[in-house]
C-alpha cells in the first residue's frame, strides 16, 4: 500500500474531518460492565481496527471507543462507526452496512475495503457482547 | 521453441508442483527458459514469432518473480490447489494475533515519538523471528501436513508482519531525516 499510494491521495473533507479530530479514540477498562470488544485487520494492508462498546439498560449502546492502526479511510472509518452507533440497539448497530459508511465518507473504490473493515469490526464486537452477556438485550423489547 | 503456454509456472520450470523449491534449479530453469526467448535470437525473425517471445519472456518473468517469493509461491500454490488466502475479504483474524499486532504497532509509534532507532531495531528482531517461526510452519503446512487452511491463514498473518515492517523502515527513516515526531491520534499516522 505504501508503494503503491502516493502521500497525496484526496481524500473527502469528512475523511480528513475525521482523521484530524478522531471521536471516540481510547479503550474502556477491561472489566467495566457492558463492555465488550471486536478486533479484525485487513491482511492486504495491514490496518487493525479495536472498536469496543459499552451497553447499558435496555441493550442501548452508551458509548463507544476505537484504535485504528491504518490508513486516513480505515481511521475515519472506525471513527464515523463510533459516532453511529451510540443511542443505538445491538439489532440496529448490526444493521450498519459498509456502504453506508463509503457513502458517508465518499470513499473512493480503492478505500472500499476500509468501510468493510469498520462493518466487520462492529459486528465483531456485538459478536462478543453476545458471547459474553448472552442476549440479554432483547430483555427490554420483551417488556415494551 | 517453448512448452506450452497453459503450463503452470511450476512445470514451466520443470519443478514439481510443490512449495518447497530449490532455488538454484529455479534460478537455471529460469535463465534457460529467457535465454531461448531473448529478443536478440529474434532480430531477423518475423514480427509475429517475435510477438510470441516476447510473450514468453513476460511470461517466464511473472513466473519466476512468484515462485521466487515464499509469500507469493505459497498463494500461488494454494490457488492451484482451489484455495483463496482471503487476503481481501477474510478480517477475522485471530484476537490474540490481532492483540499482538497493535502492540507491535504502538511500539513502532513510541519508538517513532522517542526518536529511538534501538528500539526499532530491537522490535525488527522481535518480528524476524516470528517471521521466521510462520515461515516454517508454512513450510510444513503446504508440505507433509497438507494443511492448506492453515496455509492460507498463514499468509495473511504473514501480511500483518510485512506492514510492521515496513511501519519500522518508515520511522526509522523519519528519524534519520529528522522529522518531527507526528502528533499522536487515533493512529500514529496515515501512510498515504
Amino acid at each position: 500500500m505504501r508503494v503503491t499510494e502516493g502521500k497525496h491521495m484526496a481524500y473527502s473533507e469528512k475523511v480528513i474531518d475525521h482523521y484530524e479530530h478522531p471521536r471516540n479514540v481510547g479503550s474502556f477498562a477491561k472489566d467495566e460492565e457492558g463492555v465488550a470488544t471486536g478486533m479484525v485487520g485487513a491482511p492486504a494492508c495491514g490496518d487493525v481496527m479495536k472498536l469496543q462498546i459499552k451497553v447499558g439498560a435496555g441493550g442501548i449502546i452508551e458509548d463507544a471507543k476505537f484504535k485504528t492502526y491504518g490508513c486516513g479511510s480505515a481511521i475515519a472509518s472506525s471513527s464515523l462507526v463510533t459516532e453511529w452507533v451510540k443511542g443505538k440497539t445491538l439489532d440496529e448497530a448490526g444493521g450498519i452496512r459498509n456502504t453506508q459508511i463509503a457513502e458517508e465518507l465518499a470513499l473512493p473504490p480503492v478505500k472500499i475495503h476500509c468501510s468493510i473493515l469498520a462493518e466487520d469490526a462492529i459486528k465483531a464486537a456485538i459478536a462478543d457482547y453476545r458471547k459474553k452477556y448472552g442476549e440479554e438485550d432483547g430483555a427490554q423489547k420483551a417488556a415494551d | 521453441m517453448t512448452p506450452e503456454f497453459s503450463r503452470n509456472h511450476f512445470e514451466l520450470f520443470g519443478l514439481p508442483v510443490a512449495y518447497a523449491v530449490d532455488t538454484t534449479v529455479l534460478e537455471r530453469a529460469y535463465r534457460d527458459l529467457q535465454g531461448r526467448v531473448h529478443p536478440d535470437r529474434f532480430a531477423s525473425a518475423s514480427e509475429a514469432e517475435r510477438r510470441v517471445a516476447m510473450q514468453w519472456a513476460t511470461r517466464a518473468n511473472e513466473a519466476y518473480r512468484t515462485l521466487r517469493n515464499p509469500i507469493d509461491r505459497a498463494r500461488y500454490l494454494l490457488a492451484l490447489k482451489g484455495f483463496d488466502t482471503g487476503e481481501e475479504s477474510n478480517t477475522s483474524m485471530p484476537p490474540d494475533f490481532l492483540m499482538q499486532q497493535m502492540e507491535w504497532r504502538e511500539s513502532v509509534e513510541d519508538g517513532r515519538a522517542r526518536h529511538d532507532p534501538g528500539a526499532l531495531e530491537g522490535l525488527r528482531r522481535e518480528i524476524d523471528e516470528s517471521r521466521t517461526e510462520m515461515h516454517a510452519f508454512l513450510a510444513r503446512a503446504l508440505g507433509g501436513d497438507r494443511n492448506y487452511d492453515a496455509g492460507c491463514s498463514l499468509v495473511r498473518k504473514l501480511r500483518f508482519l510485512d506492514k510492521i515492517e515496513a511501519e519500522i523502515d518508515d520511522a526509522l527513516e523519519a528519524i534519520a531525516d529528522g522529522v518531527p515526531a507526528p502528533r499522536r491520534a487515533a493512529s500514529p499516522k496515515g501512510n498515504d
